[in-house]
């Protein structure tokens, strides 16, 4: 069952589906419930490191839900209820002895909606590496500012103005600044939730770019309304329909030979 | 296919809108009609609130500014060895028990060395406040070498004369005679005679006053005669006569009338010296000496003046003598108005001059100072715990309705509580700051868990995200970022709270704050009271001099409201910020 290899796209919610070796995120049987309300049916997935995927699907199918099981900050909302495994290099995340402040720290986030913290640009990256302790000396925080801005793209244009407020940047800008946050504390995974809605084209091939390079030292998973984004950022994909993971695949092969009639259906805008 | 786009489109002209036919015309007439009434209701409640508020802030100004001045005379006080330091020895201590208000009282009654009658010369010291020695007294015992000299200090004036002196009188006017006038002395009661018939006009209002005298005693005879008892028939009879007495002297033409203090005062100012006229005929009277006059020399027309003290001297605190000495003193340019320094300076007294708000404001400091600390951190952590930890559940949602209850809770109720348990159960002081800021932190600390919790409700969840995104725990997340950034708010709604703890009366009534207290209050266990008050306490004295410290009070305590008001807008204005 080593569905990665397997160059065909294939119905990936099957009951049973095995950890792939080489996947970084390994999801089986995921269900999850919002009070009565059944939003995500046995999810299963294998998601591969160093790679970009995205979630596509159309709104409410519960990708965004997905997303949030995999650094549990759906912990944050009282009634929702989470069933089955997920793990992280092997590790069940959802393990009661896990510390979720940990796993956060390995699973960065990036939200829809640019949201610096309202302090200056040096204290929004600053922050995750203090709490973590992961520098020890003022210099090393500097070079820990100083790389994360550089890998996020954002170096260049604000190494002067360090010390201004985060909120004052342009939108494209904050979203790279909140990139940076969450590359800064060194983590795993990084989850984007529709990282680039807010943002105009440019700002969005900025940040499209940004992920392309990003991808060489992360897992990345992007949740995305936008197919073509999908198509150019991303190397795998998986469509959900209606709370359940329908098809994943390369993304090529979800794009031209969809399997399923519904991905056919929501790709070439029939439904959705 | 046809009927149905037909059916469409009848449908849609069914729908559009009518904007031509009379009954739109009306229509958008009745409209406008309505938003124009609407902006004048608005625009009438503002002018109206508006006219309230001028009126209100107009009243307690005109009356309680006046309360920050005070007239002294400023004069030269010999001070002498045998009044400040009799055994000589120089001993501080004995220095500050020094009678300086003998010394004080033998400078001014060098300034009126004609004035030598008992009654005169205590009429004459009355002016001076029992705390006419207390500035001497502090310039002696900081320099000791001032005894036997002659020192230039400020002599504190009794509260009625200084009353006097702002102008809440005696509506003083005064007219040129015309005649040459005699007077028949110096001193004692004296006659003053006039060539011409100067005095008619006065004559004739004293008859004038006779005969409205006479004509209501009547009025009241014929109405106690309607009540038809024993008593009131034999009232009436007593009226009666009364007003035929009047009657009588009323329509006398020429008898010599004697003034009494319920008819407007009447002076002769002649030869330097004051009389008050006590007999009066148009070209005579009789009267005593308030000042003494220099000579018995004849008066030229234009030399000598008649003087009107329009209020009875009954109606006035002021007595005619008094206000001879005081007009005589700032003559002389020893009266100075200064800034009342004592006013802040002082606790309460029961001599309106030497009474102040510092007592009432240090205990209000105190008071505020339990309140606050109990109540920020308090309210402020119950806020943070029940937005941002509490599970949202029936006890949860049942502890928010009663914190909104208590927010409405009659204050009353409160002191109540703090009696019952923080003075009888916990034998706390009484009358104790620390008692009071108890009862004023249950007061606030509603309000503050409301206010604190709509300005962490204000803080977009984003921003919490973002923390837990990278890893921060719920309290970090909470206390790094969402606690910062809801602060201006906490804190304005914290200075709110306080303002609101400022002016409250009520609860502490209840606990015992309501006591005459002279000391200023060093600790939060010592008796105190606080300014409103203050306030309820000076307002319910009886003398007229209260009555401008009480309104100077109330603009105290509305300048620090105001203060503290603006505050909470500065630190809103400050710390906004826009997401």
């Amino acid at each position: 069952m080593d569905t990665m290899s397997t160059p065909a796209p294939m119905a990936a919610h099957q009951v049973g589906l095995a950890r792939n070796a080489n996947a970084k995120v390994f999801a089986a049987d995921v269900n999850v419930y919002y009070g009565e309300k059944h939003a995500l049916k046995n999810v299963s997935v294998n998601i591969p490191d160093r790679s970009v995927t995205s979630f596509i699907g159309p709104s409410g199918c519960g990708k965004s839900t997905f997303l949030r099981c995999i650094n549990r900050m759906n912990d944050t909302i009282s009634s929702c209820r989470v069933t089955g495994k997920i793990a992280i290099d092997d590790q069940d995340i959802y393990d009661p002895a896990l510390d979720v402040v940990q796993l956060r720290a390995r699973v960065g986030m990036v939200f829809q909606k640019p949201n610096p913290f309202p302090k200056s640009i040096y204290e929004n990256v600053a922050y995750g590496p203090r709490i973590h302790g992961l520098a020890t000396s003022k210099s090393e925080m500097d070079e820990i500012v100083n790389s994360s801005l550089e890998k996020a793209g954002l170096w260049k244009e604000v190494k002067d103005r360090l010390q201004e407020s985060g909120t004052g940047l342009s939108g494209g800008q904050q979203q790279r600044l909140c990139i940076a946050r969450a590359v800064a504390v060194g983590p795993e995974v990084i989850l984007m939730d529709e990282p680039c809605s807010a943002l105009d084209p440019i700002a969005t091939a900025k940040v499209e770019e940004l992920i392309d390079e990003l991808r060489e030292n992360f897992c990345i998973i992007i949740v995305t309304h936008s197919m073509q984004q999908a198509a150019r950022v991303s190397q795998r994909t998986a469509f959900f329909h209606l709370g359940s993971l329908v098809e994943e695949g390369k993304t090529t092969d979800i794009f031209t030979n969809p399997v399923d009639k519904r991905t056919q259906d929501y790709i070439t805008g029939r439904t959705g | 296919m046809t009927d149905i786009s037909l059916s469409a489109q009848t449908h849609k002209s069914a729908r559009k809108v009518d904007v031509s036919s009379d009954a739109a015309k009306a229509r958008i007439r009745a409209r406008y009609r309505s938003e124009a009434l609407f902006k004048g209701y608005g625009i009438a409640a503002l002018v109206i609130t508006g006219a309230f508020l001028v009126m209100l802030l107009s009243n307690i100004l005109m009356n309680g500014l006046p309360s920050f001045w005070q007239h002294s005379l400023r004069m030269d006080v010999p001070v002498t060895a045998a009044d400040i330091d009799p055994s000589g020895k120089g001993d501080p201590k004995e220095i500050a028990a020094g009678d300086f208000a003998a010394a004080a009282r033998k400078a001014l009654e060098a300034q009126f060395p004609g004035v030598t009658g008992r009654t005169e010369l205590k009429s004459l010291t009355r002016l001076l406040s029992a705390g006419a020695g207390d500035e001497l007294r502090r310039q002696v015992v900081a320099d000791p070498k001032l005894i036997g000299q002659t020192v230039n200090t400020r002599l504190l004036l009794d509260a009625n004369a200084d009353l006097y002196l702002k102008g809440m009188g005696a509506s003083t006017t005064s007219r040129t005679a015309r005649g040459i006038a005699t007077p028949t002395g110096t001193t004692g009661t004296i006659k003053i005679l006039t060539s011409a018939n100067d005095f008619a006009q006065d004559f004739a209002n004293v008859k004038r006053l006779l005969g409205d005298r006479a004509a209501l005693l009547s009025t009241e005879a014929a109405r106690l005669e309607k009540g038809n008892t024993p008593d009131s028939l034999a009232k009436a009879k007593v009226a009666r006569a009364e007003a035929a007495a009047f009657k009588t002297r009323y329509d006398q033409p020429k008898t010599v009338e004697e003034l009494d203090d319920r008819m407007p005062s009447t002076l002769v100012e002649i030869n330097g010296g004051l009389v008050k006229v006590e007999k009066i005929l148009d070209t005579e009277i009789e009267g005593t000496v308030l000042l003494p006059l220099k000579s018995t020399d004849d008066s030229k027309p234009g030399d000598w003046k008649i003087v009107t003290y329009g209020v009875p001297e009954s109606n006035r605190k002021a007595t005619d003598r008094d206000i001879a000495f005081l007009e005589r003193l700032q003559a002389k340019g020893v009266v100075e108005n200064h800034f009342n320094t004592l006013f802040f300076t002082a606790g309460d007294s029961r001599e309106p001059e030497l009474a102040g708000v510092r007592g009432a404001i240090v205990g209000t400091v105190l008071t505020l100072l339990v309140t606050l600390g109990l109540c920020l951190p308090i309210g402020v952590m119950a806020a943070v715990y029940l937005e941002q930890f509490a599970p949202k559940n029936r006890l949860t949602g049942l502890i928010e309705v009663n914190i909104n209850n208590l927010a409405a809770v009659p204050s009353i109720v409160f002191g109540l509580l703090g009696l019952a348990v923080f003075l009888n159960y916990f034998n706390l002081p009484r009358s104790a700051p620390l008692v009071g800021g108890l009862v004023l932190a249950l007061l606030v600390l509603p309000t503050i868990i409301i206010a604190s919790r709509a300005a962490l409700k204000a803080v977009p969840p984003s921003i919490k995200e973002a923390a837990l995104g990278v890893g921060a725990s719920e309290q970090q997340a909470v206390f790094h970022h969402v606690l910062p950034l809801a602060m201006p708010g906490i804190m304005t709604g914290t200075i709110i709270g306080m303002a609101h703890a400022l002016g409250e009366t009520a609860p502490l009534l209840m606990i015992g704050m309501v006591a005459f207290i002279v000391d200023i209050p060093q600790g939060l266990t010592e008796a105190a009271t606080v300014l409103p008050v203050q306030i309820y306490l000076w307002s319910d004295l009886p003398e007229p001099a209260f009555k401008a410290k009480t309104a100077g009070a109330i603009v105290v305590l509305l300048g620090v409201l105001f203060l503290m008001n603006g505050m909470a807008i500065w630190l809103r204005k400050k710390f906004e910020r826009r997401w």
